[in-house]
């Protein structure tokens, strides 16, 4: 029952992925890349976090983990720059 | 016959994954930005953490021992949305000139912050001499 599940999570999160994808690609500006980013960032930790449920292992919860730290430092950083001109100040 | 621990975190599995998906929906099929930030803060709080409570229960459930880590990114993701967010509209308002025109006026002598740097208005100068 849990690997029906996570089977039709996978389909689902793969399907998010391509929309942001779509939006990273066609976003008229560039905070709306960004945001994209983002929230393809987001999807990749829910597919982690899948990844982990369905092989039943706990190895996969520190990779989440960096995703999330790395995502947001990367936005954080890319808006920075945009607002400044500049990351490190 | 399943037991009521698997249909739970399926169903948990279920639920995050369809709000991750019309987060990633809101976000292709909105017409602007400020309306395309609402989606992924769905996608944030609701869909990774019914996954996040899927996966504790799944491995609670399994008898290994209470791991910390879900709550971990729990915590870390609730915190830094907001502030994702903050920055992303920030970058918006600075770069689309027809946004400025809807803002209202401060009041003061200084714009909004995102357009004006801090100036020392005299009301800062006289709090600052009588700190001296």
């Amino acid at each position: 029952m849990i690997a029906t599940a996570c089977a039709i999570a996978l389909v689902a999160i793969s399907a998010a992925m391509l929309l942001c994808l779509y939006r990273a690609l066609v976003g008229p500006d560039m905070p709306t890349r960004i945001l994209a980013l983002d929230t393809l960032t987001i999807n990749a930790i829910g597919l982690v976090v899948l990844a982990g449920v369905y092989w039943g292992t706990e190895l996969y919860f520190e990779v989440a983990l960096l995703f999330a730290m790395v995502g947001f430092l990367t936005t954080v950083a890319y808006c920075k720059y945009i607002l400044r001109g500049n990351v490190m100040e | 016959m399943p037991d009521f621990g698997d249909i739970a975190v399926a169903s948990l599995i279920c639920l995050g994954a369809f709000f991750l998906f019309v987060g990633s929906l809101g976000l292709a099929k909105l017409p602007d930005l400020m309306r395309r930030l609402h989606g992924p803060t769905k996608a944030t709080t609701l869909g990774i953490g019914a996954m996040l409570i899927a996966s504790m229960l799944y491995f609670l459930m399994k008898g290994d021992e209470f791991s910390i880590q879900e709550l971990l990114i729990t915590t870390f993701l609730f915190l830094t949305a907001p502030v994702t967010a903050l920055m992303v509209a920030k970058a918006h308002l600075l770069l689309d000139k027809s946004e400025r025109k809807n803002l209202p006026p401060t009041g003061r002598d200084v714009d909004w912050s995102v357009y004006d740097a801090p100036r020392k208005t005299q009301q800062s100068e006289n709090v600052q001499s009588e700190g001296n």
